[in-house]
């Protein structure tokens, strides 16, 4: 976090030394600032960072297209004439251990249509999720674990 | 040209954002229980809204319009996931039931009302899978 500030700074001085602040010198400058920070990061204390941006963008494409798709799958649903869909609660163990990361995780499964997180346990072991399609509650949890879940804990590594 | 294309384009996001957000209210109706309603209501929200707004700043192809715009994505992407969890979560230890069909529930005695405590997985009575 402190590297990712560092990083808009030296994108601000790129952009001001070339003399034109636009959205693309500064996007330039960003690009450029992140290259040195990864050179320069062991020093700082943080030699994923550039590596750490990048898996947070593909977090973040992956989470948008999980949740066309899901809005999809719940839009039809809504539509058909009969309600077919068998919900079910379904604790899913958590592997992840800071506040933030779980709750950057919950508020992603509640924010993908279809799941929704209900609670956590006290020793914050469990996580409580309401899914829509409930049926297989082993692959549900398979799919919570390996795809957010995964995605989060390498970001924050 | 490029104008024509733009705002086709345009249209077609207002329209697809506008049919997500009429499914919610229908699933909203539709829907059995609370739980079900609200997968329905919260994540329109995000998907349909979102949709339209990416079709406001796509059509002014101004920055001033697509920083607005990103910035009411992001403030729907911080606050509907909260609301979603608060008003679930009152809700299910407000003991709204569960639709009759709903196939497992694996909260279901996890929570000691007396001391507010929940337990992890383990303990607790075995969820009623066949109802």
């Amino acid at each position: 976090m402190r590297l990712f500030g560092l990083n808009m700074v030296l994108a601000l001085v790129w952009a001001m030394a070339g003399g034109v602040i636009t959205l693309g010198t500064l996007a330039f400058g960003f690009v450029v600032g992140m290259a040195v920070l990864h050179f320069v990061g062991p020093v700082l204390g943080d030699e994923r960072y550039a590596l750490r941006f990048v898996l947070a963008i593909g977090l973040l494409f992956f989470f948008l297209k999980e949740l066309v798709l899901s809005s999809v799958r719940v839009a039809i649903d809504v539509i058909k004439p009969s309600l077919t869909m068998r919900p079910a609660v379904v604790s899913v163990p958590l592997a992840l251990t800071s506040d933030a990361q779980i709750t950057l995780l919950a508020n992603l499964i509640s924010l993908t249509p279809g799941t929704l997180s209900v609670d956590v346990s006290d020793d914050k072991s469990c996580l409580y999720v309401h899914a829509m399609y409930g049926e297989d509650a082993e692959a549900l949890r398979r799919g919570i674990k390996a795809d957010f879940e995964h995605r989060i804990a390498e970001v924050f590594r | 040209m490029l104008e024509g294309v733009i705002e086709i384009v345009a249209g077609v996001l207002i329209l697809a954002g506008a049919f997500f957000v009429l499914v919610s209210a229908l699933g909203l109706l539709r829907l059995p229980d609370l739980f079900m309603r609200m997968h329905a209501a919260t994540k329109a929200g995000t998907l349909g809204a979102g949709l339209v707004l990416f079709a406001a700043a796509l059509f002014f192809g101004e920055l001033a319009v697509s920083i607005k715009a990103a910035v009411v994505f992001l403030f729907l992407l911080l606050t509907a996931p909260v609301a979603a969890h608060v008003l679930g979560r009152a809700a299910y230890y407000a003991g709204v039931t569960l639709w009759d069909r709903t196939m497992l529930d694996e909260l279901r005695g996890k929570y000691d009302e007396s001391t507010d405590e929940h337990d992890g997985p383990g303990a607790g009575s075995p969820a009623p899978s066949d109802r």
